[in-house]
């Protein structure tokens, strides 16, 4: 039955494959770039988060809110407790109501989410030319590609558009978005952020932005690597130990 | 009432010797171990049992991956509408170890799929559906359907982008149905759109209708046990020389089988835990913004293929009512093929034709589950419409007339002179297995 269910899923693939060819692309996929994260044995780089983190605080912030992230889930990227807290102090959130009643303005702290660029949707549209700046704290997972794509996006995508390409008011030519009319400015110029005082290049910066945001999404990823390795090789074991204990029970009986 | 006949008594329920007195005082009362005893420990197993018999097991175990770790979820997971997605992010991010129960529980949901799917083309395969084992395989479809319904209901807990569309295009279905179609889409939904009375109806359904899977099982053992399980040469047993005990060879087997799917399964949960997920699912639910693509879950593309691929309308009914129907059809089909199927022998091992047409109808489904996963232009339509007049042909078709006319190869005598006499005497034995 074996041999007959490889020919049938050999069959089954050849008509797919046959059909695949059909299919039409929107924009190209975006080119796979090396993470530190990538593969089994992947972690996240502290240094280079830290600079992605400077780069969205400095640049993506500006527009792009990081819903799901508190100030102290930065605690996981080396921040020590007190910079966590200097870096909360810098922003201002509202709070309350005191004992009067009074909703009043402090500022952050640790426990706080980190706050967005603006009060509400309607705001932010406002302020885009009606494009709205999606929540970066999950965009990894939330589109195809993933880091690669966030990189594709920010540190290529904004290329000269092809000639006979028409453009659109208020958008901006990205190879890699779909339909190519983002309604984004290319945000990373040569040496927005310093890292380490020098000047940072688009791609560096696209680059760092990216592991940061994938960091933001996927905050257990080093965790989930590491527990997996474990209770793999676990696996391993009891599968050899189990084969082989089958083995010998069977060999009682005749079969 | 006459007093039971000492026979009812019998011989099986009084537990082993080597159990301490309290145990046997409980157990003459409620014959617990007895019954252990009597359904796990002897129970008498054909011999010649392949692997392709280790996913009942392994899809039993899996439900109980999935009541534990959903009952986990519901603890920290908020069923309303403007909380939902973030109650999920949290879960993944604050809750300890959340990130590992979630991931289980959404890949668990595609490996208890897989493993029914294979569990059911298993007894597809070898008959295991005929005289007498009909009832069993009815609860098994029941157990599929039960499962269909769960699934697309935990599908849309998250309420991402997916799980809103998808609920809206599915639930809107039933509104091809005349008459009661529209009542009962208001029902579905709780209101006039999908929105929060969906979720929280769907949450109480998503967490009922599990423990009714368990019940159905149940049944499905009881019936199983009756007869006992059909087997790769899929003759009746003669008697003890054709059986061993359930325990410790089915047992030990089964585990070896369950440490093989655990490591495949984590590889998935810890490595790629992600990747049957449509990212759109990452994005929270917004009625006013369409996704691009609306896709169910691979394991509901085959179903929804055909629902797709009745473009045109029979007698002014209209395609989008035919297409319901073939959907649905192409499930409750499957409750009627231990009928449909008329041939006397119940392995296709010793049908020298079904053994080889067999293999069309997983062809069929797989090309659909790829039509599913499509937009239906030109080929995939094309392709989709074969598949499904296919997999209609295939049981209404040629499962009857096959059976008539077919000429079954001899049947060995019993299942101990097929496993122990000399191998090359064994029909089918070339098969490789
Ligand atoms: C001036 C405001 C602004 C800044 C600064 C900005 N963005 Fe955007 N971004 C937008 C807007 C507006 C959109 C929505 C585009 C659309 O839908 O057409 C967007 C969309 C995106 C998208 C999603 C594209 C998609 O597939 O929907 C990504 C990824 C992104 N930005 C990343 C970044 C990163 C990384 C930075 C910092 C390096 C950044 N943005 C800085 C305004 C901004
Ligand atoms: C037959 C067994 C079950 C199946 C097939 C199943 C399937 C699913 C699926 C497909 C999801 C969506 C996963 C996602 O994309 O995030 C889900 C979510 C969920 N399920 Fe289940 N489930 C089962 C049993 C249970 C049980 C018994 C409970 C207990 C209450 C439960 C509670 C939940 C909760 C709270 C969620 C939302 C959290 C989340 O989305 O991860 N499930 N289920």
């Amino acid at each position: 039955m074996l041999k007959a269910a490889a020919a049938a899923l050999a069959a089954a693939l050849a008509l797919v494959v046959a059909g695949a060819a059909e299919a039409q692309e929107e924009a190209p996929p975006p080119p796979h770039q090396t993470w530190s994260f990538d593969g089994v044995f992947g972690t996240y780089n502290e240094a280079t988060l830290q600079r992605g983190f400077a780069v969205y605080q400095q640049v993506c912030s500006a527009c792009h809110p990081v819903t799901h992230l508190y100030f102290r889930d930065l605690e996981k990227i080396g921040y020590t407790e007190d910079e966590v807290k200097g870096i909360a102090a810098k922003y201002t959130v509202t709070a309350g109501p005191n004992k009067e009643g009074q909703m009043f303005k402090r500022p952050a702290r640790p426990a706080d989410h980190i706050p967005g660029p603006f009060p509400n949707d309607e705001a932010a549209r406002a302020a885009n030319n009606g494009g709205l700046p999606p929540d970066l704290s999950l965009i990894t997972l939330a589109r195809d590609g993933g880091p690669d794509y966030v990189y594709a996006i920010v540190g290529l995508g904004f290329t000269k558009p092809p000639p006979g390409f028409k453009p659109i008011p208020g958008t901006y030519y990205n190879q890699y978005f779909a339909g190519n009319h983002i309604k984004m400015p290319p945000p990373l110029h040569p040496g927005a952020v310093k890292f380490d005082g020098q000047p940072a290049s688009v791609p560096q910066m696209a680059h760092d932005v990216a592991a940061f945001l994938n960091w933001a999404a996927e905050p257990n990823l080093d965790e989930r690597h590491q527990t997996g390795a474990k209770v793999v090789l676990f696996l391993v074991v009891a599968v050899i130990v189990f084969y082989a204990a089958k083995r010998r029970i069977w060999s009682r009986i005749p079969h | 009432m006459a007093a039971p006949p000492p026979e009812a008594h019998s011989a099986a329920r009084t537990p082993a010797t080597g159990y301490g007195r309290l145990t046997r005082w409980i157990d003459y009362r409620l014959p617990f171990i007895a019954s252990m005893e009597h359904h796990f420990t002897d129970y008498p197993t054909p011999v010649n049992l392949n692997y392709w018999w280790n996913f009942g097991s392994l899809a039993g175990i899996i439900l109980v991956i999935m009541i534990v770790t959903g009952v986990t979820l519901a603890m920290y997971y908020t069923p309303d509408a403007s909380l939902a997605f973030d109650s999920v992010q949290r879960i993944m991010r604050d809750v300890n170890y959340g990130w590992l129960i979630r991931y289980i529980h959404m890949n668990g949901a595609s490996a208890f799929f897989l493993i029914v799917y294979i569990h059911l083309f298993r007894g597809l395969y070898y008959g295991s559906y005929k005289y007498p084992r009909e009832l069993l395989w009815i609860l098994g479809v029941i157990i599929l359907l039960l499962m269909i319904a769960t699934a697309f209901m935990g599908y849309v807990l998250p309420w991402g982008q997916m799980s809103y569309w998808a609920a809206t295009v599915i639930t809107n279905l039933f509104s091809a149905i005349p008459v009661i179609g529209h009542p009962i889409v208001t029902l579905l939904w709780g209101g006039y759109v999908v929105g929060d009375p969906t979720l929280h109806r769907f949450f109480a359904l998503h967490y009922l209708l599990p423990f009714i899977i368990v019940a159905v099982i149940g049944l499905h053992l009881i019936a199983l046990h009756q007869h006992g399980s059909n087997n790769p040469l899929g003759i009746d047993k003669r008697g003890p020389q054709d059986t061993i005990p359930f325990h410790p060879y089915y047992t030990i087997k089964d585990m070896f089988g369950l440490m093989v799917f655990l490591l495949l399964f984590a590889l998935v949960v810890f490595y790629i835990p992600n990747y049957l997920v449509e990212p759109d699912n990452y994005i929270p639910a917004n009625s006013l913004q369409t996704p691009p693509h609306i896709v169910p879950e691979w394991y509901l593309l085959p179903f929804y293929a055909i629902l797709r691929s009745i473009t045109f309308t029979i007698f002014g009914i209209p395609a989008k009512l035919l297409g319901v129907c073939a959907a649905l059809g192409a499930m409750l089909i499957l409750f009627f093929v231990p009928w449909l199927d008329t041939s006397p022998v119940r392995s296709a091992r010793f049908r020298p034709v079904y053994k080889w047409v067999y293999w069309l109808l997983p062809i069929s489904l797989i090309a659909l589950g790829w039509v599913g996963a499509h937009e239906p232009k030109g080929i995939v339509v094309i392709i989709g419409q074969i598949a499904t007049a296919y997999f209609y042909f295939h049981f209404l078709i040629l499962l009857p007339v096959l059976g008539k006319f077919e000429r079954p190869r001899p049947l060995p005598i019993s299942i101990a002179a097929a496993v122990l006499g000399p191998r090359a005497a064994v029909a089918g034995a070339a098969e490789g297995q």
